[in-house]
């Protein structure tokens, strides 16, 4: 039990002991939902910088991630929706920040790939768009397909709603959305709980990420 | 004006159907939609989206994918985004409706990329477009300034070579067949003279109304 009562950790310590400068870093969630935002606060008064985001998009201006932008951390940022924040599409403008822009199927599968050891996939989805320029296209079986490399991290932070001391996760409505696919992909997974149980206490049947997953645990300061 | 054209675009969806509805007017459908029987999917990681919440029943975890509060009704379902995609991209859900800028007379969407500004934001646009069943476009017939949205050739950058089925605007319901837009029905009050006048695009079924 003592390595797995390990896994509690302050936020601040938690994003110490994974985050380094220049490191990629995965941050589930879609929009704040899901966000795991205690240790986006905790990365924001982080010393590390030019980091790689891998998330949606980049939040709302000035607020978590959208304020980790504001704070020059971010050096390049990996999703699908980055309008709905104008300090992003300023900061690239101004050549500040560099974008990778991925259909969102194509972005979740590519972490999903990128965890499950994948080699890429090849999708529909894109063809023949602007999005298209620059990749390999395959037709298989009559139809044009693109190739995507599967994505990994140096690091994910991603918020779930209960853990017990091992990390086995729960989560809750709709903040699961890129979560369990982030705490495959990364190096190192710290994710923020609302809630922590004794091992025994979860349903094993109700078990989305299991603990092997899972290398830190912060119980969540700050929610929606 | 959206009102027509959200009801008239929730009689095109058949009992039992699953079908994700974008944001704008297709959020309307909502409405007009037989509640019991259709199944709302959400690519943020729903199926069983219920009605909106009252002012304290707001969950800040349950949203749609246009970041609104919802519900979720009986027999609903949570996902990861990776399984929801899978099911758009599948071939599983079996109808989006969406917002569109244009569709050019071939039945292709041009519905991503905002004119002047830079392409930083796709979502689940192309997914949609690109795997699921039926694709129903939802649009004012003209833009604001009185450009016709239906047009020769997209001039926005199109979401995907995949067309849609239809196309119902406050003026008329088209059907895109092969690779042609065919008019079936003129909106109430609604001439043929008045969309043959604000449409750009070559279509045929002239003869309607």
């Amino acid at each position: 039990m003592l390595r797995a009562q390990d896994k509690l950790q302050d936020p601040a310590a938690a994003i110490r002991a994974v985050l380094f400068d220049g490191a990629k870093v995965m941050v589930g969630g879609f929009g704040l939902v899901g966000k795991p935002l205690t240790l986006v606060s905790a990365l924001n008064e982080s010393p590390f910088s030019g980091l790689t985001i891998v998330s949606n998009n980049l939040g709302e201006p000035g607020r978590y991630l959208g304020r980790t932008l504001k704070l020059g951390k971010i050096r390049r940022a990996v999703g699908s929706f980055f309008t709905s924040n104008p300090d992003a599409v300023r900061a690239h403008a101004e050549g500040r920040l560099e974008v990778e822009l991925l259909p969102q199927g194509t972005l979740s599968e590519a972490i999903r790939a990128g965890g499950a050891g994948l080699g890429g996939f090849y999708t529909p989805t894109g063809v023949g768009t602007l999005l298209a320029q620059g990749r390999e296209v395959r037709e298989l079986g009559g139809r044009a397909y693109l190739f995507q490399e599967p994505i990994t991290a140096d690091v994910a932070l991603i918020r779930a709603h209960r853990a017990d001391r091992l990390g086995n996760l729960v989560y809750r409505a709709t903040a699961r959305n890129f979560n369990p696919l982030m705490a495959t992909a990364a190096k190192k997974v710290v994710a923020e709980v609302d809630e922590l149980v004794e091992v025994g206490e979860l349903d094993p049947e109700l078990v989305v990420t299991p603990h092997l997953f899972v290398d830190h645990l912060v119980l969540a300061r700050e929610r929606l | 004006m959206k009102e027509v054209i959200a009801r008239r675009a929730a009689r095109l969806l058949e009992p039992g159907w699953v079908v994700n509805l974008g944001i704008g007017i297709p959020t309307l459908v909502s409405k007009y939609l037989d509640a019991d029987r259709i199944f709302l999917h959400t690519e943020n990681g729903l199926l069983g989206v219920g009605p909106p919440p009252g002012a304290d029943e707001v969950d800040p975890e349950l949203i749609d994918a246009g970041k609104r509060p919802v519900t979720c009704r009986k027999g609903a379902a949570f996902f990861d985004s990776a399984a929801s995609f899978g099911m758009i991209r599948g071939g599983h859900v079996d109808a989006a409706v969406l917002g569109a800028l244009e569709v050019d007379e071939r039945g292709r969407v041009a519905n991503w990329a905002v004119p002047g500004e830079p392409v930083l934001g796709v979502g689940g646009a192309m997914d949609l477009l690109c795997g699921v069943r039926t694709i129903i476009v939802l649009m004012t017939h003209t833009t604001r300034e009185g450009e016709p949205k239906l047009v020769a050739e997209c001039t926005l950058p199109i979401t995907s070579l995949r067309p849609a089925d239809w196309v119902v605007t406050e003026l008329a319901t088209f059907r895109v067949e092969g690779d042609r837009l065919v008019l079936v029905e003129l909106a109430p009050g609604v001439t043929s003279a008045q969309v043959r006048a604000s449409t750009a695009a070559r279509y045929f079924g002239e003869g309607v109304g």
